[in-house]
């Protein structure tokens, strides 16, 4: 069959709502689209530990601390499944990481803030975890078949997350007048990189247009950003905290907040590597991979003498 | 000589979308054979649209009496699970 006809009859599947599975013909751009979005995905739960990590020893009280570590935990299980989907298109974990290392895959921008106060765990859960899913929720009905289930999973796992960060809101919010300072704070410099978490203007967004056809993404930047905008402002109200946006407002009309226009300078500074933490983001990834290359390479040793060990027996008994 | 024809695990995928899920396993010579008898055996009425074929004996299965060990340990974290923490209805879902 010639190339066009498969084409044409891949995009019936797509447009019928079928999803597709790895041994399904696919169109290559199809596919490369698919590896590059979901590694970047994969690599964005994978540094996302670390600027929680940052928290663990010093985390406020025992409940606190295996909440965060159960919910950093979570993080790493979902690199994993993310990366297990890209590998059903055919790419290389070895390639993947190093591609996160080398510079030229990306991950999420908003990991390149750094966490200055306890605070920050909580505005983190709150609103990093609250516009991930706004995503991933999305994300469960996308066209890629490995994809959409392993996000069904991590939704499913991630509901905790955004109800513990909001706790810690509470907490803080009804506690002292430092603590509320504190908070308010945090969701000053929280609050537009969140916004940012959902990419460029959907005029803007390369992307968009094409993954869209292909049902990989099944709502806008634009439309994913309004909706967490309009979730999050009655739990700021509760909260009796400021979002920082003087332009935000209710549109009666449009049914919608009304919000102020994002700094998309630092929103590019930021992705092309010039946030206050890119660098030492990537140097922790590179540590962590350089001086854990003798654990894999001695497991692999030593797995391999076991297997001789018993090829040897065999013999011997034969 | 044994002639016996190895045991093979079927999964079958019921729709695009689905996972593969195991089915059950039959007897074949060798994995083209094992895909030909599962579509007989097991994809009659329409059950699947794809079929993956393991040979039992690459199949390792967690101990069943190493569960404690296994799973316990997972019993008493609460704190994974949504419903350990307090958010008021007022907020909304979340």
């Amino acid at each position: 069959m010639i190339e066009k006809d498969l084409n044409q009859i891949f995009q019936t599947r797509i447009d019928a709502d079928e999803k597709i599975e790895a041994r399904d013909w696919m169109p290559e751009k199809y596919r490369q689209t698919l590896i590059r979005q979901i590694s970047q995905h994969a690599h964005s739960e994978v540094v996302g530990m670390l600027p929680e990590g940052n928290w663990i020893t010093r985390a406020p009280s025992l409940r606190r601390k295996v909440a965060l570590l159960a919910k950093v935990q979570d993080e790493a299980g979902h690199g994993l499944y993310l990366y297990s989907a890209a590998e059903t298109l055919g790419a290389k974990r070895s390639d993947l990481l190093q591609q996160l290392i080398d510079g030229t895959a990306k991950y999420s921008s908003i990991f390149n803030y750094p966490t200055l106060t306890w605070a920050d765990i909580g505005a983190i859960g709150w609103l990093v975890d609250g516009a991930a899913i706004m995503n991933q929720v999305m994300l469960c009905r996308t066209s890629y078949g490995p994809y959409a289930r392993a996000m069904v999973r991590i939704c499913k796992e991630e509901s905790f997350h955004q109800r513990q960060g909001y706790e810690i809101m509470i907490a803080l919010s009804q506690g002292s007048e430092e603590q509320k300072a504190m908070a308010q704070d945090a969701l000053n410099r929280w609050w537009w990189p969140s916004l940012m978490m959902f990419g460029p203007n959907d005029d803007e967004s390369k992307h968009t247009a094409q993954s869209m056809a292909w049902r990989i993404k099944r709502k806008t930047n634009d439309e994913l950003r309004q909706a967490f905008v309009d979730a999050s402002v009655p739990q700021a109200e509760y909260l009796g905290l400021t979002i920082p946006d003087e332009y935000l407002k209710w549109n009666e009309e449009r049914g919608h907040y009304d919000f102020g226009p994002i700094d998309w300078d630092e929103f590019w500074q930021v992705v092309k590597g010039y946030g206050p933490c890119n660098a030492e983001r990537i140097a922790a990834r590179r540590k962590s991979q350089e001086e854990g290359k003798w654990v894999q390479e001695a497991a692999m040793a030593y797995a391999r003498k076991r297997k001789q060990r018993s090829q040897d027996q065999k013999t011997k008994v034969a | 000589m044994d002639n016996t024809w190895p045991l093979w695990e079927v999964f079958i995928r019921s729709k695009n979308g689905l996972s593969h899920k195991h089915v059950g396993s039959l007897h074949a010579t060798d994995a083209e054979m094992a895909i030909e008898n599962a579509r007989d055996v097991y994809t009659r009425r329409q059950e699947g649209i794809s079929i993956w074929v393991v040979e039992s004996k690459d199949v390792t299965a967690s101990n069943p009496t190493q569960s404690e060990e296994l799973y316990d340990p997972a019993k008493n974290k609460i704190y994974r699970h949504p419903t350990f923490y307090d958010i008021p209805d007022e907020v909304g879902h979340m």
